[in-house]
């Protein structure tokens, strides 16, 4: 199976790290890349800024993105993509802390795939991303991907 | 009606004067008549007595002569006074000696009296007098004179006439001398009550009555009238500033309390969002730890990560059930027919399904409603059961009921357990936030859920209290 690479937007470094882990400890092989805010993000998915040069057509096979971000919150990367016909389908799961029901209600507006809460529990939290792999790395098949 | 009722000002000025000025006149004129005519009559009578007594002068040698020709001769010298009509000389013992009569009629002398020197008698036609003629001391004869009263009459007429016109130039005048000053008089009255009567009608406190050519009493009133006028233009004022800054007051508080409500979501947000990940770091690293490094660590070092997860998840529990507390309060309310009956059983199961081996007999009234926020009503209830439920944890046995009951006259639900139930003397602290009567050893908890329970109920303006026994249950009561 071609794996593709997973994009993780997240500023914090120990989140960072345990996501990592949490998809290690799931044998999620998949290459990660990590966007520290939502400019990078946006970068790197439309091949710009840093990332001029990339390959703007090589989409990562899932976005997990934190909505509270330096720079460009989540929701704002994610109406950016969500506006965009190359990125209008790309798989997104918003993968945050925040509890709130407003946060869930517009991410699911603007077009979020699923809403992943991170427990405190970091058993609770391998536990989700398992069930992200099972679901967005295997069941889901991406959407071809459109080109010219 | 009305006009009847109410005449104008001026009406009854012009009445007042007239009136006034006609009465007085008229008192005047008839006490001047009547004056006039005493003295007339007073005047003529001595006249004619002194008349009467000249000629009884003349007559007494023609008496003591006994010569009546001589007596007429006298008597015909009163031809000269036009209004006496005929006159007259008789002796003492009643006999007419001589007489005079104007017209030449034949005339009788009158009945007179012979006690007095003299007398006479007036009635509305004419005067008659009669007079002792004395010579040397000793009555000789009576002389009389009768006179008509046609000039009085005519006098009273020409007074009557002159009186009459005199009143009406009079009263002429009075109306219109009054017409000029009762003007004057009533024109600030009358400009006075149009004012008052726009004031009243447009609630216009801002004009002003004119005390123009007024009279003292009438400016005093005109100058109390806008000093009423202005006081309350002021008060208006007053009031139109206080009811603005009210207004603008309650503008603030609201911009105040938006903002403050605003800054509460934020904090909210931040605490959901920020504090959390700190403790997801301790948490996820304590069991990386044991996970990955477990062989290095010995049981104790083992025991310290797992009470640091402990804390940790602990601590998100709390920011969890203090983010509830804040919610319920914050949520937006909508009444609708709640089936607590329902949602007692549907909390009840899912408990049983948590716990299967626990062994609690639930007695749910049926067909309970109320009026009230579901969504509110739904974490109210499972708080209420959810700690039944816990607290009934530590016996084998356990009954949890829901039902209605009459509390001090008033319907009150209540969810009854006969469980572990906390020391009446610490009932007031059980609402508390962050109050515990148990250990969190003894039985978990965060000390949120009856505050949490108790915003709802007050939230819905209901009352919610418990009764309780070390050992012997708990009972708590809620009114919506």
């Amino acid at each position: 199976m071609d794996l593709r690479t997973i994009l993780l937007v997240e500023d914090n470094p120990d989140d960072e790290a345990l996501t990592l882990r949490a998809l290690r400890k799931n044998n999620i092989r998949n290459e990660v890349v990590v966007a520290h805010d939502g400019v990078e993000a946006i970068d790197y998915l439309f091949a710009t800024g840093t990332f001029a040069g990339r390959d703007a057509d090589d989409l990562p096979q899932v976005v997990l993105l934190d909505l509270k971000l330096p720079k460009l919150d989540g929701l704002s990367v994610l109406r950016r993509l969500r506006a965009d016909p190359r990125t209008k389908t790309l798989p997104i799961v918003i993968l945050t802390s925040s509890n709130e029901e407003q946060d869930r209600l517009v991410g699911y507006d603007l077009g979020a795939n699923s809403y992943v809460r991170k427990p405190v529990d970091f058993n609770q939290f391998i536990e989700a991303i398992r069930q992200l792999g099972l679901y967005w790395l295997i069941l889901n098949e991406p959407v071809p991907a459109r080109r010219g | 009606m009305r006009r009847v009722k109410h005449r104008s000002i001026v009406e009854k000025l012009t009445r007042m004067s007239m009136l006034v000025s006609g009465i007085a006149l008229l008192v005047a004129c008839v006490s001047f008549i009547g004056f006039d005519m005493l003295t007339f009559r007073a005047n003529k009578v001595r006249s004619i007595s002194t008349q009467a007594q000249i000629i009884g002068s003349n007559a007494v040698s023609a008496l003591l002569f006994n010569d009546p020709q001589s007596a007429e001769d006298t008597l015909s010298a009163l031809r000269a006074a036009p209004s006496i009509v005929s006159a007259g000389i008789c002796t003492l013992d009643g006999r007419a000696f001589a007489s005079y009569s104007r017209d030449h009629t034949l005339t009788t002398p009158p009945a007179l009296p012979t006690s007095q020197s003299e007398a006479y008698s007036i009635n509305d036609k004419q005067i008659v007098l009669a007079r002792l003629i004395v010579f040397k001391g000793k009555p000789t004869g009576i002389v009389w004179i009768r006179s008509d009263v046609q000039e009085l009459t005519r006098r009273l007429t020409r007074y009557a006439g002159i009186a009459l016109i005199v009143m009406v130039a009079s009263l002429f005048a009075a109306f219109y001398l009054s017409s000029m000053y009762r003007k004057e008089i009533s024109s600030p009255i009358v400009r006075l009550a149009e004012v008052a009567r726009i004031v009243s009608r447009d609630k216009n406190y801002s004009l002003r009555a004119t005390s123009a050519g007024s009279t003292a009493e009438t400016s005093v009133l005109v100058g109390a009238f806008n000093e009423m006028l202005a006081q309350i233009q002021e008060r208006d004022k007053e009031l139109l500033e206080a009811h603005e800054e009210l207004e603008q007051r309650v503008r603030n508080r609201t911009d105040e309390l938006a903002a403050a409500n605003k800054e509460l979501e934020a904090f909210s947000y931040s605490v959901s969002h920020d504090l959390r990940a700190p403790l997801r770091s301790i948490d996820g690293f304590s069991l990386a730890l044991i996970e990955d490094y477990g062989a290095k660590l010995d049981e104790g070092g083992k025991d310290y990560l797992r009470r640091v997860r402990a804390a940790s998840q602990r601590m998100s529990q709390l920011i969890d059930d203090m983010l509830n507390l804040a919610r319920v309060t914050r949520r937006s309310m909508q009444r609708e027919t709640v089936n607590l009956s329902g949602l007692a059983k549907s909390i009840a199961n899912d408990l049983s399904k948590e716990e299967p081996n626990r062994r609690v007999e639930f007695s749910i009234a049926e067909g309970l409603t109320a009026d009230a926020d579901s969504g509110l009503m739904k974490i109210a209830m499972q708080n209420l059961i959810g700690n039944a439920w816990k607290y009934t944890s530590a016996h084998d046995r356990a009954r949890i009921e829901f039902g209605r009951t009459d509390q001090n006259g008033s319907s009150a639900y209540f969810v009854k357990d006969d469980g572990a139930g906390f020391d009446p003397r610490y009932v007031e602290r059980l609402f508390g936030a962050f109050q515990r009567l148990h250990a969190a050893t003894e039985f978990p908890g965060t000390g949120i859920g009856l505050a949490t329970v108790q915003r709802i109920i007050h939230r819905h303006g209901g009352q919610v209290w418990a009764e309780g026994n070390v050992e012997h249950g708990a009972t708590f009561y809620f009114t919506l």
